[in-house]
Parts: structure tokens; C-alpha cells; sequence
């Protein structure tokens, strides 16, 4: 038996846990994703934010013409901009995560086999798993970075404290590309692809970004509250008008949680299609 | 003898035939491709729109007509304002999506055009089968939502109904030019890409679909007035509810979509002449 | 160690559901040599490369691979072999050079030493003036050399390949096989399936027949041709009508006859004499052919049926 380098550096892992899934080798996965976006296209990536962009433009002042302004708490008025700025924030924190993760998974998945490369060396599921969607929250950093110096030259921004919405966007886009790509390595075609576009517009435009939810029915109210846009939407306003307190956990952990289920669903899927 | 003039006149009542009815066969193929998507058309083109109405007709809606009161948003409610640019959105972007992806389809993805161009089919028969298909499906949408629409209480058939056809011309119209601007896609990532976040995106926000586009400050209305949308729902609200138009807009609004027409099936007979010969 | 076996494989199944690809097989892969799988689609082939290559696991038997487990040591005997899939996965997002690149990143290699590997790589893959093109535009020899590269980038002791060169065109082929030749003489150990005839007498030291997910003999090509043939092959056809009527009289002429929809294979040591002798029976011919032996007729002779149908 021949130890070549390749050989020497799997048997350094022998005996930790989770051997068999994961070789701590996320940041190769990484390395592809940036491979390969320095070959992209630099206008598809700069216009890559201008979709908030354009609705805070078009809603906050147009629509905020004919609605005025808000009340946040009690007593508290807020212009319609600075009411849904926090609201987009959150919601392309998401479109972006389950872009890359949805859709860009499904093509890797199914028609590039570039996943089938990656497991046949000796890399695991984990790594695969991991790997892509920390490439989903650094552009998801980048693009609430964009638009928090966007919002802030709109003179927006009120409180240093706002600039927790980014790391808070970053949070909210892990969640939904760990359960996006969870979700995707279960499909299996275009059609069942588009039924993930028909979930996300409703979410989007029920979830209490455009209006507060007072307007809705109790039960309604209760379902959109279950829903992770939602507690995106609340986390990223909360933090905009400068509350950081204990009401903030519960949504944080709602994120946790659904970086958990994705993450241990993802590996358990590419495990089965790949390794079975 | 017989035998062989027989075989010849068939011959020649076959290309007469393919000649004469080629944009038909094109048609035909395309309807039935769209008979196996008719699930996923009709939940994208028509659910997205409908939710649309839901939480902006009616959501954002309350607390604008609350502020309001009885003046109303160009005097009527915000549901009523909203209504036909939402029909001529819908038109507009069900027709842009029926001619282009089929385009790239066809000369890119699985170069379909090349096969149906090895038949008697001309490049111009390719083009004009594909945007007739196009406005078939997008009559299906229109009064789909235009029902949807009447459901809502968001328009009075009786009355509103041209609108149905101001949608469908503004559609036919800049549909004729997304034709031609497939054909001419080279790069499909990037035109596909540059579609939604350039053209799809800003046309929806910027054409006074939401608010009067007055409402906008006048570096933006310049957008509006740019855009196929913002005319075609100029021409639906007159329609609808009689938001007022002098006879000069009125003339500006059809004949401006009308370049896009003439302008886009020019471009497009030259594109599929070319690529398909190249 | 000369004899030494780096896989062994012993009542080797897989079933897919009740369905059962692989059939209680047993083989095993000497260090250093070029060992087949022959077989038609469907046989059976790539199911068991990719349980050597741990990334399928059995439903039963037992298989070893340098000594290990696949089904709970897959990361490090993944760590030894190159792997090159039937279908190309290629990463078409990225150049040539980026494609050999990443892949040795996968594997945990530093970044100096695949760097330093690159160039020779391409170079070994006649790829060196494509370096930075996109792999799309590569032809489909070009693509299954670059696939071979990339699997190389690990030095792996073991090289797989399923079905290296279907559907490439003969010139492909003939540099594909050269690049394999050499990497044999580096001592390589090749582990190949194929359906071509050719390409196994080429490649091969040692054929496993394989049918149905069953071994249906092994040996080295030219040991299989002796036990299963004759030395020499007489084709004759009568026309599709007449084949069968002859037939019977044809089958007291030699030792074994195969009766084919458009032709009639008759085996004998020596073909010529044989035609002599129809010739005298007054056995007219449309069309005659006297050939060597080849693995087609091991085939045909293991299964009654033509490897590639
Ligand atoms: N994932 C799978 N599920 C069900 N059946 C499969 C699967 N993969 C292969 N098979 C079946 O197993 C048999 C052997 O396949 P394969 O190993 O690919 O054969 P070969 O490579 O020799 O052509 C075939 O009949 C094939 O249809
Ligand atoms: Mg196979």
C-alpha cells in the first residue's frame, strides 16, 4: 500500500466523529464557489441587490406618498420607508439563500453532477453541505451590506444599533439555505422546483413587510407568525429601531433551528443519493 | 406515368401546404409543449398576480383608503386603482415569457428551431408561429385574471372589459420586441439575468402600477414613461373606470406601443432569418 | 509484493429493491495489473465500481479494498482511488486548469503541491493549450483526457474507469488508450469496464465476463479466447432465407456453429479448410470471411447473445 499525501491527510481523521460525512474540508467547496463566480458575469452580480433596492425605492416613496406613516410600537410613527427598509432587508436575505440554494443546488444536483465529483474523493456529504452555503452567506453578507449603506444614505439608519441588521441577515439567510437545500436535494423536477417559487411570493408579501399584520384575522395572524419570514421580518425591525432585548431570542432560535434541520437533512439526503 | 404525376402533384401540394400553413404547425407544437407545463403556467402566472391583489389590492389597500377617505386614489378605491395595471402586467409579462424562453429554447437549449428549419418551415413562419402561440396563452391569462379581478369586486365587467384588450395589444406589442431581443441573445445566463433585474423588475415597480406615477420624484417618472406598462395601464384605467385622458394621450399611448410592435417583428424575422442560416 | 491483491470481493450482491444488479460475485484485483469488467449494459459494471469505489453500498458479501471496509472506511479508500464515472462530471463552471485545481483541493491537498502537479498533468492529457478554456467547449475526447486527469491528481495507487471510451471516435480512442498504456507501465493498477471487444483485448490483462449481474468466466483475453473458442472463425451467409435450411448440415462440418439473423459463425482451428470443404459439398455461399477468434465469440458462446446489441 502506497501512503501518497492524499492518503496520509484521510487517515489524519480517523477516529473523529463524523468521519465518514465530513473531513473539515467545507472551505475546498468554498473555493469552487469563488472559482467559479470570478467567471461570472460582474453585472449579474452587481445587479444581484438592485431588487430591494428597487422596492424600497418604488414602495417607500411611492406608495409611502399615499400611506403616510406608520406606527411601530405605541405612539411610535415611522416613515413607510423606514418601516419597510427592514422588511426587504430580511426578505432578500432570503431570495438570495434560497436562490443559491434552491436553484443552483437543483442544476449541480441533477444535471452538472458536480456533487457526484465532490463525494467520489474523499471529502463528505458535510463538506458538500457546509461548503455551499456558507458561499450563500457570504453574498448574503455582501448584498445586506449593500443595502445597508443605502438605506443609511437615505438617512434611514437612526441607531448604530441598526447595524446589527446585517449579521442578523446573515442569520436569516443561513436558515433558509440550510432548509432550501434540504428541501431541494428531495426534488426532483422543474415542476416541483417552481412549487418552491409559488411558497416564497406569498411569504414575501404577507409577512408583514408592507402593512403591519393588525389588519389580519386572529387565525391568520397566528399562521403568518409561524412562518420563518416572518420572524425575519420582526428580527431586522426590531434591531432597526434599536430594541435588543430578551423578545429577540425565541426568533434567533427559530433560525437555529432551522439551520439544524437543514444541515442534518442535506447531509442525510446526499448521503442516500450519493453513498447509498 | 400516372404514378409518378400523382407523386409529383403531392409533392407539390405538400410545400404549398407547409408554405401557407407553416406558422400553424409551428403553433400547434408549441400549444401542445405548454399543454405538459399548463400546471406550473398556470399557478406562476396566475397565482403570483392574485397575491399580489390580495396583499396590495387589499392589505396595503386599507390603509391607503383610510387616509384617503372619500377622495379616493384618482378618485376611486385603491382595489379599483390597482386593478387594470395588474391585468396589463400580467398580459405584458406572460407574453414576454411565452416568446422568450421558447426563443433561447429553440436556438440555444435544444435547438429545436434548426429541426423545424430543416422542414419546409422558414425562419419567418419559426417566429410568427412562436408569437402567435404566445398571444393564445396570454388570452387564456387575461381573462383568467380578468375573472379573478371581477371576484374581487376590483373591476366592473360590464364596463371594464376593454381593458381586456388594451392589455392584451400593450402585451402583443412589446412581446413582438422581447421576440426579437431573444433572438438576438447570445449569452442566455446573462440576457435571462439582465430580463428580470433590468426590465421585468423596474417595469413592474416604476409604471405606476402602485401609486399615480406622479407620486414618484421626476428622475424616476422618466421610467414610467419609458415603459409599455405605464401605458398599457393608462389605457386600462381609462377604460376601466374612466380615469381621465385627453384624445392626445390617448392617440401617444396606442402609437407609442405600436413602434414596439412594428420595430420588435422586423428585428425578429431578421434574427431568426439570420441564425437559422448562419 | 508482486501477487499482492488490493480488492477482493466475495459473494459481492447489490439489489436495487427486489431487483438484483449484481449477483454473489467474486474477483479479486492484483497490485500493478489491468483488470476488466466485460459486459453488456446493464451487466452490471458500474453498479460494482461504485461499491469499490465507495460510493454505493452492498446489500451483502464481502469487499476489501487495500484491506478495508468500503461501507465504514469510505473517505480514506476514497483517498487512494482516481475515479472516472461513466457519464463526465466535470465541473462546467470552471476552466481546465481550475477543474484539476479544485479537485485536488477536494482531496485536502495543498495548494503549492497541486499547483506543482498541474502542468505535468495537462501536459499527460494533451490539454496544454486548452489550459483556460471553459469546459464546454472541449470535445469529448478532450473531456474524458481531463477526467482522467483530474483523477490522477491525487496519485491514487488505483485508477477506475467505466466505459472510458464510449462514444468517442476511433482517433479518440487510440490517444485515450495510449495515455492508459503509460500510466500502466508507471504501475498503475487500471480497473476498466467496457462493452467493446477491442478495447478489453487492448487494455486488459485479465477479463471478468460479466451478464445479468453474474461472472460468467475470468481470465486474460487470449487464455479466453482458447477455453471458449476455436483458434479461427469461417463467416458465411446464404442469404436470411437460406441460413437456417443449411444450418443443419453446416452443424456436422465443424465443431460449433452460431446461427446469427444475418449470418452463419462456424468455429474450427482452421477456417480455410473448413470453406474447402463446404465448397466441395457444394454449399454455395453469398459471402464468406475466415477470422481470428475474438472475445465476441467468447461471448456470444458464455451468454448466446452479441455484447452490444
Ligand atoms: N439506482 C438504480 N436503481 C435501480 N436500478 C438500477 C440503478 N442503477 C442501476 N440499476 C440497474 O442495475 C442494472 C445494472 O446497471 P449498471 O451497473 O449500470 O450496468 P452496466 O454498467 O453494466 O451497464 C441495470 O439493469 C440497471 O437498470
Ligand atoms: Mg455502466
Amino acid at each position: 500500500m502506497i501512503t501518497t499525501m492524499a492518503v496520509a491527510i484521510a487517515e489524519k481523521r480517523i477516529g473523529r466523529r463524523g468521519e465518514s460525512v465530513y473531513s473539515g474540508r467545507a472551505k475546498a467547496v468554498l473555493e469552487r464557489s469563488y472559482l467559479a463566480f470570478r467567471s461570472s458575469a460582474w453585472i449579474v452580480v452587481l445587479t444581484g441587490f438592485l431588487e430591494p433596492v428597487m422596492y424600497l425605492f418604488s414602495f417607500g416613496y411611492g406608495v409611502g406618498k399615499l400611506i403616510g406613516k406608520i406606527e411601530v410600537a405605541p405612539g411610535h410613527f415611522v416613515s413607510y420607508a423606514a418601516f419597510i427598509a427592514p422588511a426587504l432587508l430580511a426578505t432578500s436575505a432570503m431570495n438570495g439563500a434560497i436562490y443559491d440554494s434552491t436553484w443552483n443546488v437543483f442544476f449541480k444536483l441533477r444535471f452538472d453532477r458536480v456533487y457526484q465529483g465532490m463525494l467520489a474523493t474523499s471529502m463528505g456529504p458535510l463538506d458538500v453541505a457546509l461548503g455551499e452555503m456558507a458561499w450563500a452567506l457570504i453574498r448574503g453578507l455582501a448584498y445586506a451590506t449593500a443595502f445597508m449603506i443605502i438605506v443609511g444614505l437615505l438617512g434611514l439608519i437612526t441607531t448604530p444599533v441598526a447595524l446589527l441588521a446585517i449579521p442578523a441577515a446573515v442569520l436569516i439567510a443561513f436558515g433558509f439555505a440550510a432548509i432550501g437545500m434540504a428541501v431541494t436535494t428531495y426534488i426532483k423536477s422543474f415542476e416541483q422546483m417552481n412549487l418552491i417559487n409559488i411558497v416564497m411570493l406569498p411569504m414575501f408579501l404577507f409577512s408583514g413587510s408592507f402593512y403591519p399584520l393588525s389588519i389580519y384575522p386572529g387565525w391568520l395572524q397566528l399562521f403568518i407568525k409561524s412562518l420563518p419570514l416572518w420572524h425575519g421580518v420582526v428580527l431586522i425591525r426590531s434591531v432597526s429601531l434599536g430594541i435588543v432585548n430578551t423578545s429577540l431570542i425565541p426568533h434567533i432560535i427559530y433560525f437555529l433551528v432551522m439551520i439544524l434541520l437543514g444541515l442534518f437533512f442535506t447531509t442525510k439526503r446526499l448521503t442516500q443519493l450519493f453513498m447509498r | 406515368m400516372t404514378d409518378l404525376s400523382r407523386r409529383g402533384s403531392l409533392v407539390i401540394i405538400d410545400t404549398d401546404r407547409t408554405l401557407k400553413r407553416g406558422v400553424f404547425y409551428v403553433i400547434e407544437a408549441r400549444l401542445r409543449t405548454m399543454m405538459h407545463w399548463i400546471f406550473s403556467l398556470l399557478t406562476g402566472s396566475l397565482l403570483n398576480p392574485f397575491f399580489y391583489l390580495a396583499s396590495l389590492g387589499i392589505g396595503v389597500g386599507t390603509f391607503i383608503n383610510q387616509r384617503a377617505g372619500s377622495a379616493g386614489i384618482d378618485g376611486v378605491k385603491y382595489i379599483i386603482f390597482l386593478a387594470p395595471a395588474l391585468l396589463s402586467a400580467v398580459a405584458i409579462q406572460d407574453f414576454m415569457g411565452e416568446v422568450v424562453f421558447p426563443t433561447l429554447q429553440g436556438f440555444k437549449w435544444e435547438k429545436t428551431f434548426f429541426a423545424m428549419n430543416a422542414t419546409p418551415l422558414t425562419g419567418r413562419q419559426i417566429a410568427l408561429g412562436t408569437y402567435f402561440s404566445s398571444l393564445i396563452r396570454t388570452i387564456g391569462s387575461v381573462v383568467i385574471y380578468f375573472a379573478v379581478l371581477v371576484g374581487f369586486g376590483a373591476v366592473d365587467p360590464a364596463r371594464a372589459w376593454p381593458s381586456m384588450v388594451t392589455s392584451l395589444y400593450a402585451a402583443a406589442c412589446f412581446g413582438a420586441f422581447m421576440l426579437g431581443a431573444a433572438a438576438h441573445a447570445e449569452n442566455d445566463d446573462l440576457f435571462l439575468n439582465l430580463m428580470g433585474r433590468l426590465l421585468i423588475m423596474p417595469l413592474f415597480l416604476f409604471s405606476g402600477t402602485f401609486y399615480p406615477i406622479s407620486s414618484m420624484p421626476l428622475p424616476l417618472q422618466w421610467l414610467g414613461w419609458a415603459s409599455p406598462l405605464w401605458h398599457a395601464t393608462e389605457l386600462g384605467r381609462w377604460v376601466s373606470y374612466g380615469h381621465h385622458l385627453s384624445g392626445s394621450m390617448i392617440a401617444i399611448h396606442f402609437g407609442y406601443l405600436a413602434i414596439f410592435l412594428v420595430t420588435g417583428l422586423l428585428w425578429a424575422f431578421n434574427r431568426f432569418d439570420y441564425r437559422l442560416s448562419k | 509484493m508482486q501477487n499482492e491483491e488490493l480488492i477482493v470481493a466475495k459473494g459481492l450482491t447489490k439489489k436495487y429493491g427486489d431487483f438484483t444488479a449484481v449477483n454473489e460475485i467474486d474477483f479479486a484485483v492484483r497490485k500493478g495489473e489491468s483488470f476488466g469488467f466485460l459486459g453488456p449494459n446493464g451487466a452490471g459494471k458500474s453498479t460494482t465500481m461504485r461499491i469499490i469505489a465507495a460510493t454505493l453500498t452492498r446489500t451483502s458479501g464481502q469487499i476489501s479494498i487495500l484491506g478495508k471496509d468500503p461501507a465504514d472506511r469510505g473517505p480514506e479508500i476514497r483517498a487512494h482511488l482516481g475515479v472516472v464515472p461513466q457519464q463526465d462530471n466535470l465541473d462546467q463552471a470552471l476552466t481546465v486548469t481550475d477543474n484539476l485545481y479544485i479537485y485536488g483541493r477536494y482531496f485536502g491537498l495543498p495548494r503549492k503541491f497541486v499547483k506543482s502537479k498541474i502542468d505535468e498533468l495537462l501536459e499527460f492529457a494533451q490539454l496544454t493549450d486548452k489550459r483556460n478554456a471553459k469546459v464546454e467547449s472541449l470535445s469529448g475526447g478532450m473531456k474524458r483526457r481531463l477526467t482522467i486527469a483530474r483523477a490522477l491528481i491525487s496519485e491514487p495507487e488505483i485508477l477506475m474507469l467505466d466505459e472510458p471510451t464510449t462514444g468517442l471516435d476511433p482517433q479518440a480512442r487510440h490517444i485515450l488508450w495510449d495515455r492508459l498504456f503509460r500510466l500502466k507501465e508507471q504501475g498503475v493498477t487500471l480497473l476498466i469496464t467496457t462493452h467493446y471487444m477491442d478495447e478489453a483485448e487492448q487494455l486488459c490483462d485479465r477479463l471478468m465476463v460479466m451478464d445479468k449481474g453474474s461472472i460468467m468466466a475470468e481470465d486474460s483475453p487470449a487464455d479466453l479466447i482458447k477455453k471458449f473458442s476455436t483458434k479461427e472463425v469461417l463467416e458465411v451467409r446464404f442469404g436470411s432465407d437460406r441460413n437456417s435450411q443449411v444450418s443443419d448440415q453446416l452443424k456436422t462440418m465443424c465443431e460449433r456453429i452460431e446461427v446469427l439473423p444475418d449470418r452463419i459463425l462456424m468455429y474450427a482451428d482452421d477456417a480455410e479448410l473448413l470453406l474447402e470443404s463446404i465448397h466441395r459439398a457444394s454449399l454455395h455461399p453469398l459471402t464468406s470471411l475466415v477470422r481470428r477468434s475474438s472475445l465476441e465469440d467468447v461471448f456470444l458462446r458464455l451468454t448466446g447473445r452479441s455484447l452490444i446489441e
